[in-house]
């Protein structure tokens, strides 16, 4: 099936940057001769072996991949159902996925003469990692954070600062991770000839999306090698988490032509996904519309306004999707559900307990689903789960939810 | 022919540069806005840009997407904003309207039944802000058949070899961005932005009128003398966000214009 390029799930986005009616190039024209020169860069580096013997020797040394494909059997014999494997990211180098497409973007930059890097964060996480790869490389640094984001992961905006990034807290708006990724957008324009946008997630105006999801599809090459020589087949079903989704395209993009994997992303359902929109499951509660560069599913009210997410993980807080899960969707090849904060705490709890592993409050999501499923499925059913974050960002917030007091 | 062509046709035969105000619909309210731009041809308004309200204004600066908060939050919507026009209309058959914004609330309404209501409203140009010439079949070609003018901005960053294809399906005018920012930043040097206005030019026989950081009847004066004319936005919005009366607004707009005027 994987030769049969008529029916590859595998060969998006087409020259227009579309997966399906999704995805496309929706910027001003300021950005658009630099956005077209992005992508002409990025094509040459894709079949370029230097480039990619750097990223991975950069990734074996510095990040330290591979990351592990643990048997979590405690979880396992818990749940009495499906065998659970899960993909370590979290023990990457600043302690999540997010570094795997910034070590990409930070070399392209470089390759394009850029000497000053732009990003966007919400909990943090790509703000850090970007900041990290910056330092290492001796680039200038300016990362958008929403304000009140700001307040909430301060231990985030201290890494930052003492790895060299200038913080800009975002007012505009209501101060969310979308109005930071307007700023980083305002910012782009005004000083697009030397100044590279490093976006953190499978969204934005092509080619981000298709580059962001081929630099994090190291997560699903590296999965599905190691589940053959665990187990000698591949996996039954794979599963991670969405905010804008490249933790999950970079882990179901190399399954997306094995047609007996079933693939599930799950997003935040917040308070419940209910017609009062306080959840960010742009998918089971959106509809497709246009924003910050690409056309997919968004939280939106009648008039096409976007509306503000609502979750207790400020990485899944944002009310929109990356393009290409818009399409899966769409098309059915995966399957996007939902799950609320109080499953992802009980989930967070559950692991910390029975694994000895903290993990963050958005594979915590991931995990409450496999909580759902995997009692109901048969012992031999093989599930690999993106662990793509560790939890010690979230701390405070779990305490805060669970009512305890951590002030010293 | 449009209400733009005929406007560009009568100040080219009285020898005149184009003085262009843009306005957020509905900002402060409803009624207080159309007060507004009811007043702006008197003022010396050749053509309105109105500014359709949207929550995430990514090419704008803080005064306008401060605009658009307000005009929200005062229940705005595309919807009133094609309201407004119509009203707008009822008094004033020839001053052509040209509605700005981005195109999620337009697709979100669908486009076909848009392109329907804007021309219905008296709408004759459209400028989005986010639709690049690579998304063309979009909205800019439905609304040339529709028989609406589709603007495009080009800007500094618009190469001579990108130049045609940004030229291409344009009517209308032109709209040359003064500098690679955004509203209500930096401001435009008559200097930089002439050179650039002829090399536009030189592959058009459109008008071009620039945008973009003019704040002062001499700044329009300046930029006019080196286009076909000028927008002001940011620094019309801004007093309208101070609470100016509209008389006020309308007194300001009307030495912006004189400037554009006397170029």
């Amino acid at each position: 099936m994987a030769n049969d390029l008529f029916n590859s799930f595998m060969t998006g986005p087409d020259e227009n940057g579309r997966f399906g009616d999704f995805g496309g190039r929706f910027v001003s024209e300021t950005l658009m001769p630099l956005i077209l020169e992005l992508e002409a860069e990025y094509e040459k580096a894709k079949t370029d072996a230097s480039f990619w013997a750097q990223m991975d020797d950069l990734w074996t040394h510095y990040v330290g991949r591979p990351s592990p494909l643990y048997f979590a059997e405690r979880l396992t014999q818990h749940l009495g159902g499906a065998k659970i494997y899960l993909k370590r990211d979290e023990l990457n180098h600043t302690g999540a996925h997010k570094i795997n497409n910034v070590l990409g973007q930070i070399i392209l930059a470089k390759r394009m003469g850029k000497t000053r890097i732009i990003a966007e964060t919400g909990a943090g996480q790509h703000g850090v990692a970007t900041a990290t790869v910056c330092a290492k490389f001796g680039l200038k640094c300016v990362v958008y954070m929403g304000a009140h984001d700001v307040e909430r992961q301060a231990p985030n905006v201290f890494r930052m600062k003492l790895l060299g990034a200038e913080v800009v807290a975002v007012t505009s708006g209501r101060g969310t991770l979308k109005d930071a990724m307007n700023d980083a957008l305002r910012d782009w324009v005004t000083n697009v000839r030397d100044t590279f946008y490093c976006i953190g997630t499978v969204a934005g105006p092509h080619p981000y999306p298709a580059m962001v999801r081929d630099f994090q599809a190291i997560i699903g090459k590296e999965a599905k090698e190691q589940m053959q020589a665990a187990e000698g087949r591949l996996p039954d079903t794979v599963i991670a988490a969405i905010g804008g989704g490249s933790n999950a395209m970079g882990l179901f993009f190399p399954f997306l032509d094995d047609k007996s994997v079933n693939i599930i992303g799950v997003e935040a359902g917040g308070k419940g996904v209910n017609e009062k929109m306080e959840h960010c499951a742009s998918l089971t509660g959106g509809r497709p519309g246009v924003l910050h560069g690409n056309r997919t599913y968004l939280l939106q009210d009648d008039d096409g306004q976007i509306l503000e997410g609502f979750s207790i993980s400020a990485g899944l807080d944002y009310p929109g999707i990356g393009p290409e899960h818009s399409w899966l969707h769409d098309i059915g090849r995966a399957q996007y559900v939902s799950i609320t904060d109080v499953e992802a705490l009980e989930a967070f709890q559950l692991c910390c307990a029975l694994e000895g592993i903290i993990p963050a409050l958005e594979p915590s999501h991931a995990l409450a689903h496999v909580m759902k499923i995997a009692p109901a499925l048969p012992a031999d059913h093989l599930i690999c789960m993106n662990m793509c974050g560790r939890g010690d960002k979230d701390i405070f917030t779990v305490a805060k939810a669970l009512g305890v007091s951590v002030e010293g | 022919m449009t209400r733009i062509d005929a406007k560009f046709k009568s100040l080219r035969a009285q020898g005149k540069k184009a003085f262009v105000a843009y306005v957020m619909a509905g900002d402060p309210d409803y009624e207080t806005s159309l007060e507004i731009i009811k007043g702006l041809p008197a003022a010396g308004v050749d053509i309105i840009e109105l500014g359709v309200p949207f929550t995430d204004p990514m090419a704008d600066g803080a005064t306008i997407q401060l605009a658009g908060q307000r005009a929200l939050a005062g229940g705005m919507t595309l919807e009133k904003t094609l309201a407004m026009a119509r009203a707008f209309r009822e008094t004033d058959d020839t001053t052509p309207i040209v509605m700005m914004g981005y195109y999620n609330p337009i697709y979100s309404r669908g486009v076909d039944r848009f392109l329907r209501d804007a021309r219905d409203a008296g709408i004759d140009g459209l400028i989005v802000v986010d639709l690049p010439p690579e998304e063309d079949a979009e909205l800019c070609i439905p609304a040339q058949k529709a028989g609406l003018n589709f603007i495009r901005l080009a800007t500094p960053t618009t190469d001579d070899r990108r130049l045609p294809k940004v030229l291409t399906n344009t009517s209308g005018f032109v709209y040359y961005v003064s500098i690679t920012g955004i509203t209500g930043s930096a401001e435009a040097e008559a200097a930089d932005v002439g050179p650039e206005v002829a090399r536009i030019k030189a592959k058009t026989d459109l008008p071009v009128i620039v945008g973009f950081g003019i704040k002062t009847p001499e700044a329009s004066q300046a930029i006019a003398n080196v286009a076909d004319g000028a927008v002001v936005g940011s620094a019309i919005v801004a007093r309208i966000g101070a609470g100016e009366a509209p008389a006020e607004v309308l007194n300001f707009v009307k030495g912006l214009a004189a400037g554009a005027h006397r170029a």
